[in-house]
């Protein structure tokens, strides 16, 4: 029991954790925070089982479209939604921008696939058990994708370009760095990593459209309380959410666990509005 | 031009506008009573479902469409109001209730709710509040869901049935119809009053809002309750109007819907989110194959809006903003109107600083530094380019709390760190880029500046009490009289975002005088003006410390910082290079090699 509520809200944890790390990486290249991390998990899981269970693609070729449809939508997103509004960032049209067409994606979803939760293929037979894929699969995503990141912005020159846009982008177009490529490719990683998200763990959340809304909202919630833009704080914040969450399920039940999450989340932002690990940012006048 | 004749023009043109704007409504009102006549109940149920969210909606275009919070996620009133409205009647969780009373306890819980999922929004950036509206709308069903008990879980359970005098049928659609009209009435009232205004500043001046005293907390927590409350009612009567309901009936795609049509309509619209709400209730209805599709088109349709018409459609018929104005205008301020517009009590304040020195991480943006200010004198303070004069100005009226020093008003110690306070200690202040609503008339604009002063509450404004429509009268001839001291009453009903640059900064003082400051801080209030404005504006500022007020200019002018003032401070890297008069200054050794230039 006890290692189910471990290995379970580990799993769960990390599929947070990665959706926080796709807000962080599309917030880091354009301060903007954009409603497409959870639709992104979302299709993970629904393009997953449409190519491998209703297509019957190899499991590896599904895997590379599912990550190759996700970096095209993370494209989209930029070119369709961001940049035109990008200029006027205070009056937060992004907000409403990238809602629009996440909730469009979402209605198309529904239209072509399903309203209701569908199965996801098993990719290894090991298990059953806390062996089981569907537990170790996302948190080996997680740790691939936190340990990609790190070296990508620490190894790399293009990684250092990433870091030096999210730092200062008006310094960093003056040191000639191509800040919309770069933006660009920021948008498609963040796509990438979201599509991830969704199919390492569409065995446990199933391929469903609904999981669109929870995943932007468990999602976004280890990013408020690690700080904007800290990947590590995502991590930590995605697995304690994800272990506290089960947990509370069954221990108190599901609307105990649900209206705590909530709370905590409101009560740590109003105290702390920066994050738990952030910095307070200077005034306005 | 004579003093009577120039009030009495924008009363007859109001009273024009007024009966303009009611159009519309009558006509909607006729249609809604006349629309049994036809007797076909399924118009019928459209009709009422388009009542239902239209409550709704009104009251979250108050916090949408005025105050600028983007609440993604307000179906969540709707279906706490439509799950307590369900519950009490059929008495799940208690005894069963009378199904009005279980209404109006659905609006009372709606209304708490609605403060729980604002209060985030008093503290935090616009995302992370969409988000906590998204969260809650989430949760919500979640909790619906899991609470078999009380809601039936997923199976459901069924809604109130209305007894006498407004049963199924037609009785019903007659009490949807008659809340409707009541939302929209009370809602009207709120957004033409001094709170209507104070949101739209809150969205589009937030600082300057605050410097004109106006809570933000407290206003927007009072809205919050009011839109909670109606998203409540709504959802006890969508309850009896599905007749059984299920979480499922509550999805995040209706939150879309009430939205959309808010931004349809226009932001700071009334009308326009009212038929943006019609017609989106409707349209699915009379073309069936578009229902699949419906929700998908709605996005679309808010995404081509964003990125097209942000203002929606309210401002693509703003045909009177169109008009070209006059060119060539000139700004003739009448100092001689001040003894009415300020406190002319020969009181004498003073307002100091001493010692404050405050950082911005390693660098110190003042150190150390002394100033008094007195009532009846203008103070210059000078200095190149970030030597700390606004940085000073804005400890001054609070929005900076300083590492060390104090802040006085005649001995008393001023909080820092609460600028919507200032107000009250009649200290008013311009800003170095001006901060106006560029979608109100100059006038709105000027009136923010005595939102205070009002005496009537929120309540009062809501019902259209007698105090409401004094307070109205009294802020509006102030301001023109505020207006007309300026030189600038011919402007008073054009949108503050055709007004050339020099007379946003008049509008600002106008705006600042409505407070009847005791002190005045002004940024650089010459920046930008011909040489004969900058005169004029020289001629106003003296003329405002001679009637009693202790002025503080922060200018880069020389000329007239030395024509105007009685006191100069020049500061040089957040300390004081030199006080004095402006003939001691003027022959200060290190001020001219600092930044006069010999």
């Amino acid at each position: 029991m006890f290692a189910s509520i471990v290995s379970y809200g580990l799993a769960v944890g990390a599929v947070y954790a990665l959706i926080g790390i796709t807000y962080n990486v599309m917030f880091s290249a354009s301060r903007v925070f954009s409603f497409t991390a959870g639709m992104l998990g979302m299709l993970g899981g629904v393009l997953g089982a449409l190519f491998i269970g209703k297509m019957g693609m190899p499991v590896i070729v599904g895997f590379v479209l599912v990550l190759a449809c996700g970096a095209v939508l993370g494209l989209i997103t930029e070119i369709l939604t961001v940049r035109p509004v990008l200029k006027s960032i205070e009056q937060h049209l992004y907000v409403l921008s990238t809602l629009a067409f996440a909730l469009m994606i979402q209605q198309l979803t529904a239209i072509e696939w399903s309203t209701e939760p569908q199965p996801f293929p098993r990719l290894i037979p090991i298990g059953p058990g806390w062996l089981d894929q569907q537990f170790w699969l996302p948190m080996l995503a997680c740790a691939a994708t936190i340990l990609g990141l790190e070296l990508l912005y620490r190894k790399t020159l293009i990684g250092r370009a990433f870091l030096a846009i999210a730092e200062d982008s008006y310094a960093a177009r003056a040191l000639g760095l191509p800040e919309t490529r770069l933006r660009l490719a920021s948008y498609a990683l963040a796509g990438v990593i979201g599509a991830l998200a969704g199919f390492t763990g569409a065995e446990m959340l199933l391929a469903f459209i609904g999981n669109q809304a929870i995943l932007n909202f468990y999602g976004f919630v280890p990013v408020a309380l690690g700080g904007m833009g800290s990947n590590r704080g995502a991590v930590v914040g995605g697995l304690a959410l994800g272990l506290f969450q089960q947990a509370a399920n069954y221990f108190f039940g599901g609307i105990f666990a649900a209206v705590a999450v909530f709370v905590v989340f409101i009560v740590v932002l109003l105290l702390r509005p920066e994050g738990l690990a952030g910095a307070a940012s200077a005034r306005r006048v | 031009m004579s003093d009577a004749a120039s009030p009495a023009q924008p009363a007859r043109a109001s009273a024009l506008a007024r009966i303009e704007g009611a159009l519309p409504w009558i006509a909607l009102g006729l249609v809604g009573l006349l629309l049994p006549l036809l007797g076909d109940s399924y118009i019928g149920v459209i009709a009422q479902r388009a009542y239902i969210y239209w409550i709704l909606s009104a009251g979250l275009n108050l916090v949408v469409g005025y105050a600028g919070q983007i609440a993604i996620g307000w179906v969540a009133m709707l279906t706490i109001g439509a799950y307590t409205t369900a519950a009490l009647t059929a008495g799940t969780a208690t005894a069963p209730w009378h199904p009005y009373l279980a209404l109006a306890a659905g609006g009372v819980v709606g209304a708490l709710a609605g403060v729980v999922v604002g209060l985030p929004a008093l503290r935090l950036r616009t995302f992370y509040f969409a988000m906590t509206t998204l969260g809650f709308a989430t949760i919500v069903t979640q909790v619906a869901l899991a609470w078999k008990d009380v809601t039936g879980g997923g199976v459901g359970t069924p809604g109130p049935v209305f007894p006498w005098p407004f049963e199924p049928g037609w009785g019903f659609y007659y009490f949807c119809f008659l809340l409707a009209a009541i939302a929209t009435w009370m809602t009207a009232n709120l957004a033409a009053s001094r709170f209507g205004r104070a949101l739209v500043a809150i969205r589009d001046a937030e600082v300057a809002a605050e410097a004109s005293g106006i809570a933000k907390p407290k206003l927007l927590i009072a809205v919050f309750l009011f839109a909670g409350a109606l998203g409540g009612v709504a959802g006890g009567l969508f309850a009896s109007l599905q007749s059984y309901i299920t979480p499922d009936a509550f999805t995040f795609e209706m939150s879309v819907l009430f939205f959309i049509a808010i931004l349809i309509g226009g932001r700071g619209s009334i009308l326009g989110p009212a038929l943006g709400t019609i017609i989106l209730t409707a349209l699915p209805e009379f073309a069936a194959p578009l229902v699949q599709w419906s929700t998908f088109l709605y996005a679309t349709l808010l995404l081509v809006i964003v990125l097209v018409i942000p203002g929606g459609i309210a401002d693509l018929l703003d045909y009177k903003n169109r008009r070209p104005l006059k060119q060539h205008r000139e700004i003739a301020p009448r100092p001689e109107l001040l003894s009415r517009v300020l406190d002319t009590s020969s009181d004498r304040n003073v307002l100091s600083l001493s010692n404050i020195a405050l950082h911005f991480g390693g660098v110190k943006a003042i150190d150390g530094l002394d100033l008094e200010i007195r009532s009846g004198q203008v103070h210059g303070l000078i200095g190149p380019n970030g030597s700390g004069k606004t940085t000073t100005l804005n400890v001054i009226s609070g929005y900076y709390a300083p590492r060390t020093g104090q802040a006085q008003l005649n001995g008393t110690a001023l909080p820092f760190d609460a600028p919507h306070a200032r107000a009250a200690h009649r200290i008013a202040r311009t800003f170095q880029t001006p901060r106006m609503i560029g979608g109100a008339s100059v006038l709105d604009n000027v009136m923010i500046g005595g939102t205070t002063q009002g005496r009537g509450t929120f309540v009062e404004s809501l019902l259209l009490l007698p105090r409401r429509h004094s307070d109205e009268a009294h802020l509006r001839d102030a301001a023109m009289l505020a207006l007309q001291t300026v030189g600038l009453e011919s402007l008073a009903s054009v949108r503050a975002d055709r007004l050339q640059h020099s007379e946003l900064r008049f509008m600002e003082i106008a705006r600042a005088l409505m407070l009847r400051p005791a002190f005045l801080l002004l940024d650089e209030p010459a920046a930008g003006l011909s040489a004969e404005e900058i005169r004029r504006l020289g001629a106003l500022i003296v003329a405002i410390s001679r009637a009693g007020v202790g002025v503080l200019l922060v200018e880069h002018h020389a000329d007239l910082i030395f024509d105007i003032c009685d006191r100069v401070t020049v500061l040089n890297l957040g300390k004081v290079l030199a006080a004095g008069t402006p003939d001691e200054i003027r022959s200060h050794r290190e001020v001219v090699n600092a930044y006069l230039g010999g």
